[in-house]
């Protein structure tokens, strides 16, 4: 076969889906914002992606905070400055490892349950009868997802920043044979308001991204129980990297002098 | 007689998927207060033809009118009004499995705002007792029932709002011939005394001539025979007799594609 005809097919694909997405997304904002709004519906939702996503972040965050303050230990020994332990130990989860690891554990999760959730109604025909019952699918089952996981993030990386700190005051208190009072002096004295709020912000992108991809895959999903596990996959392939790539982004609109 | 408006009228309706041309030109009238039957073979387009009529597919070409008001293209907002004066029932029942039975079936009454949730659950105990199920379905999960129950179930939420039209995609597939018949029943009494609109779409020749005003058999994305119910046993069309007798042999062919190459 001809190789352009290939490269140009996959391009046109592309440019298709990126398209797609750009119309899902604007309507999922649109209704997002309009009313009428479904409150028990997004209750729901926060329970289900905030409360029970809690332990999943608790445990990452607890072993990223001890694993970065060893290494960081290492690292800053080669030229003797291990006194700044604490301090990079807290810029480094509040305003990259918290937001990112927490954001990739909950993609997992949460961008996986939506899109087979959403998937399945749609190959059962359940989002067309809810359009036959004069129900928007976007307003019932898209907004509340999009909203409560872009609520939620911030608070769940918050919770995640408290536990990664502990975990590397731990490591450093326990093993490492800091002096806990000027470990957690240090902790505070250098932390900066802006770095923890760059990271909730980026938690709120990034929730966004992680149920935008959840639902699209989900209410794209065609050809029975393989296009929804398809569509799982596609869902927490593209969210992680939305994830990485959007951090990137955010982090040089912030901070690049 | 020509003054009167068909509540639906289907003109020159073509949806294909892909190369494969599913409805062609069809074209179908459904007067107020009828009870139309469309049969015709498996694959033949039926359930996409009702999709189209609800806007949950849009056709590729022609004019579907209800009321006389053209509904191909017409705003979100427009749609949804118009569906409120709607029931369906679909053929695999399309319950939604992350709500109890109650409010699967008050679900259409809720939304509008019609009734409480504090009143539903009650409602919803009234209009499954006309399916012919007690009380105690009510706090069920779909996946906790039967097929026949689920049907009976996806019957109950599709005339709870008293609807103007109703339309039953196989309404008694998959059901034992006692249930069958009371849902039968139950489909002309809608007609009977609500002045109900239906369109139905069933395999079953019990129900065609128990529910039925008027047969539109469709066969190859067209209508190719319409007629009074009482007129179906003497049209002379093979095609229809085919269908009703259940042969095999005759001019439609039980492999499609087969029947495309001839
Ligand atoms: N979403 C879709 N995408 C692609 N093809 C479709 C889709 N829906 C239906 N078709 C095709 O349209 C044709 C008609 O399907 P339809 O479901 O309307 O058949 P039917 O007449 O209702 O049959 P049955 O009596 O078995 O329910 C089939 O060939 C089917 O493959
Ligand atoms: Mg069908």
């Amino acid at each position: 076969m001809n190789i352009f005809a290939i490269v140009g097919r996959s391009f046109l694909g592309f440019l298709a889906t990126i398209g797609n997405i750009a119309v899902f997304t604007g309507k999922a904002v649109f209704h997002t914002f309009a009313p009428p709004f479904y409150f028990r519906l997004l209750w729901r939702q926060i329970v289900s992606v905030g409360y029970y996503s809690l332990p999943v972040v608790g445990l990452t965050a607890l072993f990223t905070g001890a694993v970065l303050a060893r290494q960081i230990y290492i690292g800053t020994g080669r030229i003797g400055i291990e006194s700044a332990v604490p301090t990079i130990v807290v810029f480094g989860i509040t305003r990259e490892l918290g937001p990112v690891i927490a954001s990739l554990m909950v993609a997992g999760r949460v961008s996986a349950a939506m899109a087979a959730e959403i998937g399945t109604m749609r190959v059962s025909e359940q989002i067309d009868a809810l359009q036959t019952l004069a129900t928007n699918p976007f307003k019932y089952l898209i907004a509340p997802r999009i909203l409560a996981t872009a609520l939620v993030l911030p608070v769940l990386v918050f919770i995640g920043d408290v536990i990664g700190v502990m975990g590397g005051y731990f490591m450093s208190t326990e093993l490492l044979g800091f002096n806990s009072s000027a470990y957690l002096r240090n902790t505070i004295d250098f932390l900066e308001v802006a770095d923890v709020i760059s990271g909730l912000v980026k938690a709120a992108v990034f929730g966004f991204l992680i149920a935008l991809m959840g639902c699209y895959h989900g209410y794209r999903s065609d050809g029975g129980a393989q296009g929804v596990g398809r569509a799982t996959t596609n869902a927490v392939v593209s969210a992680s990297i939305l994830i990485l790539a959007a951090n990137y982004i955010i982090t040089e609109l912030l901070f690049a002098q | 007689m020509s003054t009167i408006i068909p509540k639906i009228s289907l003109r020159g309706v073509t949806k294909s998927f892909g190369d494969n041309l599913v409805l062609d030109k069809l074209d179908l009238d459904i007067m107020p207060g009828d009870s139309v039957v469309v049969i015709g073979g498996s694959g033949t387009g039926k359930s996409v033809m009702l999709k189209c009529i609800l806007g949950l597919l849009d056709a590729d070409a022609g004019s579907i009118k209800i009321d006389g008001v053209e509904t191909m293209g017409m705003s979100t907002r427009d749609r949804e009004a118009l569906l409120r004066r709607v029931g369906m029932l679909f053929q695999g029942s399309a319950l939604f499995d992350s709500l109890p039975v109650w409010e699967n079936v008050t679900f259409g009454l809720l939304s509008a705002g019609t009734i409480s949730r504090k009143d539903a659950w009650g409602i919803a105990a009234t209009i499954l007792a006309k399916v012919g199920l007690g009380r105690q379905v009510c706090d069920l999960r779909p996946s906790e029932l039967s097929g026949g129950m689920q049907k009976r179930v996806g019957l109950a939420r599709a005339i709870a709002t008293s609807p103007e039209m109703i339309f039953f995609d196989e309404p008694t597939t998959g059901l034992d011939p006692i249930t069958a018949d009371t849902i039968n029943e139950l489909i002309v009494e809608r007609v009977r005394d609500l002045g109900a609109t239906t369109l139905t779409i069933t395999h079953d020749m019990a129900s065609v001539r128990k529910i039925a005003d008027h047969v539109s058999m469709l066969h190859d994305g067209k209508i190719i025979w319409s007629g009074p119910v009482d007129q179906i046993d003497q049209s002379g069309n093979e095609y229809l007799e085919q269908f009703i007798h259940g042969r095999a042999d005759g001019p439609i062919n039980a492999d499609p594609n087969t029947d495309k190459i001839t």
